[in-house]
């Protein structure tokens, strides 16, 4: 066998000559683009030409601090780095003549600094005491927001394709051995053994065996997955290497979805550099391994994350989800035996096989090895990307790393799970996140979106915009989920509407048994569990709407009545002008007043109102 | 090939291994209800009426897809499975008209079968229904889209025969049908009036046009006819009302039995008392034709006019 | 399509072409329907009928086969699109920040409804439940471009940013 060394070594000097240049880096995964990450690019080049600066210029991806992008990072000899927040094109001029130029940074602009060996600036948060990373800890998401993703070599000089050659210098076995030693677990939501995934599709018969990644991350407030693989895509790519390695097969395939054209340029970028330099390809470092990986773009279909219902689709087929079993390990893509895992399950691999399974295992619980990559998103200050081990509480994820609830609101749920999860209220905060506690509590892993909701959330809202999801995205073809999503939808509709009687609680309760009892595939066994969870948890809001025909929230509209504050009033009479229904009346500089019954309640009063002096409630 | 045993309802049965849970249960005299189930293109399960409660398992299985495996215990009639049917066919009424005083299918339907058998009398659920423009362009098939199922099996059997392949679903979701290409009706489509599709399908949704008003389908006796024009030996129903036959239907159709609209003419002119006035595609359109025209018999008509002369 | 210096006739041939060179690639290539529709779809802008047919043709499958996988897939359409298409986040993160309003404000400046697309072919206006920002809520995206911290006032002026 071929090794890695020299080209290791060859790539370990360049990157240490990178290191050790004047360097300034813009974080551009797609948030940082989002953000206008691109323009400040721009921006700087134009700014390091004028003032004829000796720096180098590069990008990187998502360090995880979405809420504080586009971010950028100025890094000298001797010093630390200094990664800003909010850097837009405006504040570029004064970022290099200070940083740069003058040395000194902008203290109040920074948001973290990594010293290295040098000697940390006063005042400015070390990346790891950083609030936001204190208690998190960086494994799958290392090389996120430090390294260039388009680089093959960062990517070997960080310890890249380590864990394919010491695979490759293992018998089979042994490789999936190692992994289910790790305790690794499906990161797609399941939580389904991966080592015994493998054990499975090693055992299949068959001359012919695939290895198949789920990259069409599709649950609405998730995007680990796409950070993964916009900022450290050769971690996958080798996480399938190894999969294929172990398992026989010889062709790889990452179904990824269309939304993420980024994912999908770097993917392939990077398949073509491995290709380039041996390791991705016929004889893989001459040990006669062969392994290919294609690119399957996904065609916008929820349903397609379902696994069979994504093999359907790589075939060509309408992706509606097959009967199981029989299993992909036995029958999957082509009706070949296939290894099927999601990109944290397989960007987790190389880390295991180069650090071992006991630096795996000494993180998370007894049954949730590792650590877990989860998105928070909603009311919180802090949004963005976070790797925390398995076992942290909810409470830490939300209050510290999250930065508590947006506004000085109050925490109301979170859900986890995407629209197979659930809704957790305040009482199970202290919840260890693990696959089993989060279950039984009513929620799931899922793939690890966190959306965090504050008292102005409507629960039966939530409920009805995720059963609008799964009704939308049923792929039509069992009879519990096609019909079932729509007529509980019906009835959400008609409970935010003023329109519900309390036996329809009874009927969701049932549609709800029935549907998760009796559907095809994933999808439809847990659609309801948005509804099961918010009225476990949140019945009163329930009743409120049922009976009382009040939204405690806030939220839905036709529940709300709109009055004018008369002490607040100053009678201007903006509202009245902005009233499409004129359901306003009010003499010049008299309190208004707002007549119910003409009222349609667009809220275009309150946005025009200067004086707080209309509430709805 | 082994055999393996199972415990169905309490008792013991045993079947050759790869044996669906399903046929073992049908084969020990147990009902199990099927509207997907084509046991000549099996496999889909998505139905879900023939769930039932297999112990161990995480949810309820349909058992028209689920391998009978050594020592399984299967009830196929458990209060959870009983709800989930009942439940299952509430919700198909919900989205079917409630037209059954004046549905050809009256009498031979599976959806009013199993309504009946459940007692679900009607749905309570309300809310969206279909309203498809019922597709009377085929002279022979008409097709009523509002009383489809989804069961599929009109597709599979019509995939069965290479060059066919008429239909397929389309959309998703609630919005799921089955169409031919471009959603066009059947007269424009690829269709052959084959009728392999009517012939499996459970519910009103695809009816003989020529049947239609006729007679209830409990007044109708069938007696067994197969075709004679090919060596694939196609089988058809005379359906019988009194004495008289009023029509020729399909009956199960088969692999490597393609049924074709030229067998049925035949054996409607044979057989038939009022034979249907043949009608054939040409430009696109159905007209009215001759019967030589409809069954290719001009030439050999030609020629015995030649000969008799 | 902006007109064309070089002539229609030019333009739909080289279409043609590159059609032709789309199918050669997948012809032999297996599952390869999808990729041969986005492809087609990215030449014509849409799946008008014709393609449709000579796709199925060409790929040896049946028509009603290649429209049911059409219409399953929601990034496929058998209409003329806009030149850009807007699709607007209503995620969860962008629901409960707001996302229903950027879609009344986009409607409100196009004069279309989502779904639609506008008489001069400029913009096609959808909704998307999550385009994975989530973030920067509420967000949307245009053509392969993120926005994101949007606020009703100033979707405008991003929208007058594409022709």
């Amino acid at each position: 066998m071929n090794n890695l060394n020299d080209l290791r070594t060859k790539c370990q000097e360049e990157y240490k000559q990178k290191l050790s240049r004047p360097r300034i880096v813009v974080g551009l995964g797609t948030c940082g683009i989002a953000s206008g990450g691109a323009k400040v690019m721009e921006a700087i080049k134009e700014e390091v030409a004028a003032r004829g600066l000796d720096i180098d210029i590069d990008f990187t991806s998502c360090i995880g601090m979405c809420y504080r992008e586009p971010m950028v990072e100025v890094s000298l000899p001797g010093a630390a780095s200094v990664v800003y927040g909010d850097i837009f094109p405006d504040k570029v001029a004064q970022l290099l003549e200070s940083h740069v130029e003058n040395k000194t940074p902008v203290y109040e602009w920074a948001a973290i600094q990594i010293p290295g060996e040098a000697t940390p600036y006063e005042g400015i948060d070390i990346m790891e005491k950083a609030p936001y990373y204190e208690k998190q800890v960086r494994s799958v998401t290392s090389r996120l927001g430090r390294t260039n993703p388009e680089s093959i070599g960062e990517y070997i000089a960080t310890g890249g394709y380590e864990g394919l050659e010491k695979a490759l210098g293992m018998e089979r076995q042994a490789v999936i051995d190692e992994v289910k030693k790790s305790g690794l677990r499906g990161r797609g939501g399941g939580g389904f053994s991966t080592g015994m995934k493998w054990q499975f599709v090693y055992n299949a018969q068959g001359d012919k065996k695939y290895a198949v990644c789920n990259a069409d991350e599709g649950d609405p407030g998730a995007f680990m997955d796409r950070s993964v693989l916009e900022g450290d895509p050769h971690a996958i790519l080798e996480g399938m290497m190894i999969a294929g390695y172990a398992i026989g097969a010889d062709e790889g395939c990452i179904y990824c979805r269309a939304e993420y054209p980024l994912a999908i340029r770097r993917l392939n970028l990077a398949i073509a550099k491995a290709e380039e330099l041996g390791i991705l390809g016929e004889n893989i470092l001459d040990t006669g391994f062969n392994f290919h990986i294609r690119i399957k773009a996904g065609a916008g279909a929820f349903v397609c994350g379902e696994e069979t219902a994504l093999l359907n689709s790589i075939e060509g087929q309408r992706g509606m989800p097959r009967v199981r079993p029989p299993f992909p390990a036995n029958s999957g893509l082509w009706a070949k035996p296939t290894c099927l895992n999601n990109v944290e399950s397989y960007a987790n691999v190389p880390f295991i096989l180069r650090n071992g399974s006991d630096w795996y295992t000494s993180m998370g619980t007894d049954k949730s090895k590792g650590s877990k990559v989860f998105c928070l998103t909603g009311k919180v200050n802090n949004t963005g990307l976070c790797e925390v081990p398995m076992g942290i509480t909810l409470r830490e994820v939300i209050f510290n790393i999250a930065g508590g609830i947006q506004d000085g609101g109050t925490f109301k749920a979170v859900q986890s799970g995407g629209p197979s999860g659930g809704c957790l209220p305040t009482s199970q905060l202290d919840l260890k996140i693990d696959y089993e506690s989060l279950t039984a509590a009513g929620s799931m892993m899922g793939s690890g979106g966190l959306v965090v909701m504050d008292e102005t959330t409507c629960m039966v809202d939530v409920a009805k915009f995720f059963l609008n999801f799964t009704q939308n995205e049923s792929c039509g073809k069992c009879t519990p989920c096609r019909e079932g999503t729509k007529r509980m939808l019906e009835i959400l509709h008609r409970i935010c509407d003023g329109q519900g009687v309390i036996e329809d609680l009874d009927t969701l309760d049932r549609l709800s048994t029935v549907i998760t009892k009796s559907a095809l595939c994933g999808l439809g066994q847990t659609c309801a569990n948005p509804i099961i969870s918010t009225m476990r948890y949140f019945r009163d809001e329930y009743m409120a709407h049922i009976v009382d025909k009040r939204c405690p929230a806030g939220v839905c509209a036709a529940l709300l009545v709109y009055t004018v504050d008369a002490e607040k009033c100053t009678g201007c009479g903006a509202c009245l002008r902005a009233c499409p229904a004129s359901a306003i009346t009010g003499e010049k500089k008299q309190p208004h007043s707002i007549d119910p019954a003409a009222c349609i309640k667009c809220g275009a009063c309150i946005t025009k109102c200067k004086f707080d002096a209309i509430y709805k409630a | 090939m082994a055999n393996v045993t199972l415990t169905i309802n309490s008792e013991q049965v045993t079947v050759p291994a790869g044996t669906k849970v399903l046929d073992a249960a049908r084969e020990a005299g147990f009902f199990i209800p099927t509207f997907c189930h084509d046991p000549e293109a099996p496999g889909y399960g998505g139905c879900r009426i023939c769930v039932v409660n297999i112990k161990g398992a995480r949810s309820l299985m349909a058992s028209c897809v689920t391998e009978a495996t050594n020592g399984m215990v299967v009830e196929t009639e458990s209060p959870d499975v009983v709800e989930a049917r009942k439940t299952i066919l509430e919700l198909l009424l919900a989205n079917h008209p409630t037209d059954c005083l004046t549905c050809d299918k009256n009498g031979d339907c599976k959806l009013q079968d199993y309504a009946y058998r459940y007692g679900v009398g009607s749905s309570g659920f309300g809310g969206e229904k279909h309203s498809y423009p019922v597709d009377n362009s085929n002279p022979y098939i008409t097709r009523d889209l509002n009383k489809c199922i989804l069961c599929g099996r009109c597709v599979r059997t019509c995939a069965q025969v290479e060059d066919r392949q008429v239909i397929d679903f389309a959309y998703r979701g609630f919005q799921t049908r089955v169409a031919p290409a471009m959603d066009t009706n059947l007269a424009e489509s690829a269709c052959v009036s084959c009728a392999r599709c009517v012939a499996v399908c459970p519910v009103g949704a695809l009816t003989y046009t020529n049947l239609s008003g006729k007679g209830r389908t409990y007044e109708i006796a069938k007696k067994q006819v197969t075709c004679s024009f090919c060596d694939a030996g196609c089988q058809f129903d005379l359906n019988y009302k009194g004495d008289k036959v009023i029509g020729v239907t399909a009956k199960a159709p088969g692999e490597g039995r393609p049924l074709c609209l030229k067998g049925r003419l035949g054996m409607e002119l044979r057989y038939s008392d009022q034979p249907l006035t043949p009608m054939l595609k040409k430009d696109n359109e159905f007209v009215e034709v001759s019967w030589p025209e409809a069954l290719e018999l001009e030439d050999v008509l030609a020629k015995l006019k030649e000969l008799e002369k | 399509m902006s007109a064309c210096a070089c002539g229609v006739e030019k333009v739909v041939l080289s279409h043609e072409e590159a059609f032709m060179k789309l199918l050669d690639k997948y012809r032999y290539y297996k599952g390869g329907l999808i990729p041969v529709l986005q492809g087609a779809q990215d030449i014509y802008g849409y799946l008008p009928k014709d393609v449709l047919q000579t796709i199925a043709k060409e790929l040896n499958m049946p028509f009603s086969k290649v429209y049911g996988v059409v219409t399953f897939y929601a990034q496929f359409h058998l209409k003329p699109r806009g030149n850009n298409i807007i699709r607007i986040c209503l995620g969860t993160a962008c629901h409960v920040r707001g996302g229903a309003k950027i879609l009344q404000a986009v409607q409100e400046h196009l004069g279309i409804k989502h779904g639609e697309t506008t008489e001069d072919l400029r913009f096609t206006l959808e909704t998307v439940a999550c385009i994975g920002a989530c973030g920067l809520s509420p967000c949307m995206m245009i053509n392969d471009d993120t926005h994101g911290r949007l606020n009703p006032k100033a979707v405008g002026a991003i929208l007058d940013t594409y022709e």
